[in-house]
């Protein structure tokens, strides 16, 4: 049995780097950049000032900072996908919305082993990529799929305290 | 009155519950009150507009129709309106617009729903082009889950506390006692509120509110019909704010996974919040000062406290301290959400935002008994909803 890896969602995400990025669309004209990317890089560009009509693609900073956070103490109801086994108990996953200097605020879920009391408004996160839940291919060998993830940077000074 | 204004003519309910019932049921019962409330015949209404509801098929989706021809067909025209949370007030604007332009004389609006169990989940089936799913799949991003963003930048940005929180339900929870048509009638500490279990922290259980099965209806009429049935002095629809956001839209809005960026135009000027209650006073002609009475949109306790500021009725960051002082307790200076709001409701989505004109109709009318607000001549209703839909009403008297 082989043991895959493949993102949740097309092209949102990149881990093809040195490190994982989120993918956005920058507008050709006027510099605004989207995320969720918009498919083909081709649409419409939603400053109304602005009447471009292509974009490019472009990896978003990959470290932001907390606008706010929460957590979901009961499991979402579907089309969530529970990452733990059928009859396994489900574990709390905390949440956050992070501020890019790109100007725009992204969701996500925080890192695993983290929780809210790891989290304040204003500091700093940085991107990771990890398992969202797994699920089987088609000829039954069982895959991950993955999903970008904000995680606490810890400061090199309190690093250096513990 | 002037010519270029609607009269509130009549105004009714079907209690909040979990009845189980068909949401037509409800319409017609709200409906059939409102007439009532107005001495108003039903063959005078020459134009029905429905709140449309998502969850109950076909029939939800003409609710308009559904219900006139659950009243009886009269040959009036009839539109549905759906604007999420909203759907309420864009279907009295669309009525209000349609009096104002002289094609109408009576308006009859309608908004009923029958909702489930738990919490509200996007529709079934593979949508990887709809957010609404996206959220759910990618994330496990639930509506509280947003109400909670917003609930913690007040803790960490202005010190609100979790006892805030609670006690915005114990204030709810005593203006809704002796609401005939709230569906949580029951004093509330703030002890309870702390020992609920957390859903999306900090929110407990007990700052979020329900679903529920109800249904509001108004009569609207012309200033010309309302002086022919004497009524010189009804409560009055003084502005009617439906806007969409202005780009970029920064704030983190359900259901979405991000917000608009800013990097290449800017901040805006005002939230999307603040927009639409600054459109209702501009229309109006009205201040945040004039205000006597609110009904605001608590999907969350917290929240509460947010539409506070958005609609100017206090300072960025002072909601805590007016709930502190009693100020917006009935019999304090600004009493907001006398009918007990949705913490005594939950909410009926296409009925909501009438629900809360009718409040301030009974309110502006001084029948609104033991949770009056006294002397009431003003108040202004505010709401948001999925997808850049908002509003906010404006009723004078």
């Amino acid at each position: 049995m082989t043991h895959t890896s493949l993102p949740a969602v097309d092209g949102w995400f990149t881990t093809s780097g040195p490190a994982p990025a989120l993918i956005g669309s920058r507008c050709s004209v006027c510099t605004s950049t989207y995320f969720p990317p918009i498919p083909g890089n081709a649409g419409f560009c939603r400053n109304p000032a602005c009447d471009g009509e292509t974009f490019d693609e472009v990896e978003l900073s990959r470290r932001g900072r907390i606008w706010s956070y929460t957590d979901a103490q009961y499991q979402p109801p579907a089309p969530y996908v529970a990452p733990q086994p059928e009859g396994e108990a489900y574990v709390p996953f905390a949440l956050a919305a992070v501020e890019l200097a790109e100007g725009l605020v992204v969701l996500g879920q925080v890192a695993d082993g983290y929780g809210v009391d790891d989290l304040k408004v204003g500091a700093e996160v940085e991107l990771v990529v990890e398992r969202l839940y797994g699920d089987t291919t088609e000829d039954g060998s069982s895959q991950d799929r993955t999903i970008w993830r904000w995680k606490p940077v810890t400061e090199l000074g309190e690093e250096a305290d513990q | 009155m002037s010519s270029q204004q609607v009269a509130v003519a009549g105004v009714g309910m079907h209690p909040w519950g979990k009845w189980g019932r068909n949401f037509v049921t409800y319409g017609v019962h709200a409906a059939r009150a409102a007439l009532a409330d107005a001495g108003i015949p039903w063959g005078d209404v020459d134009y029905v507009v429905g709140g449309e509801t998502v969850r109950n098929g076909y029939g939800g989706y003409v609710a308009g129709a559904t219900f006139a021809q659950a009243l009886g067909w009269n040959g009036a025209r009839v539109a549905t309106s759906y604007a999420a949370c909203a759907t309420g007030a864009q279907a009295i604007d669309t009525a209000r617009s349609r009096i104002l332009a002289g094609l109408c004389e009576v308006a009859l609006v309608v908004g009923a729903d029958t909702t489930p169990k738990g919490f509200l989940a996007p529709n079934a089936g593979e949508r990887w082009d709809d957010p609404d799913w996206l959220r759910f799949r990618l994330l496990g991003m639930t509506n509280p889950a947003y109400f909670a963003l917003y609930a913690r930048r007040r803790m960490d940005l202005y010190g609100a506390t979790s006892e805030d929180f609670a006690q915005v339900k114990v204030k709810n929870a005593k203006h809704g006692l002796s609401n005939p048509n709230a569906r949580y009638r029951k004093e509330v500490a703030a002890a309870d509120v702390l020992a609920s279990a957390v859903v999306c922290d900090p929110l407990h259980l007990l700052d979020i509110c329900a679903t529920s099965d109800g249904a509001a209806a108004v009569v609207l009429c012309s200033a010309e019909y309302a002086a022919r049935l004497g009524l010189d002095d009804a409560v009055r629809v003084a502005a009617v704010s439906t806007v969409t956001p202005t780009f970029p839209n920064t704030v983190m809005d359900m259901p979405m996974l991000s917000t608009d960026p800013s990097a290449a135009t800017g901040e805006p000027e005002h939230t999307f919040k603040e927009s639409i209650g600054l459109a209702a006073y501009e229309e109006a002609g009205i201040s945040p000062e004039d205000v006597d009475v609110a009904e605001v949109y608590d999907l969350s306790t917290a929240l509460e406290l947010d539409w506070i500021e958005d609609l100017g009725l206090c300072k960025r960051g002072e909601a805590e301290t007016l709930l502190r002082a009693g100020d917006t307790t009935v019999g304090g200076r600004i009493p907001v959400n006398p009918s007990g709001g949705l913490a005594c409701f939950g909410e009926a989505v296409p009925a909501q935002a009438l629900a809360q004109v009718c409040e301030l109709t009974w309110q502006l009318r001084g029948q609104a008994g033991e949770r009056q607000v006294e002397g009431a001549r003003v108040g202004i209703t505010a709401n948001q909803g999925l997808f850049g839909h908002g509003s906010s009403v404006l009723l004078s008297r």
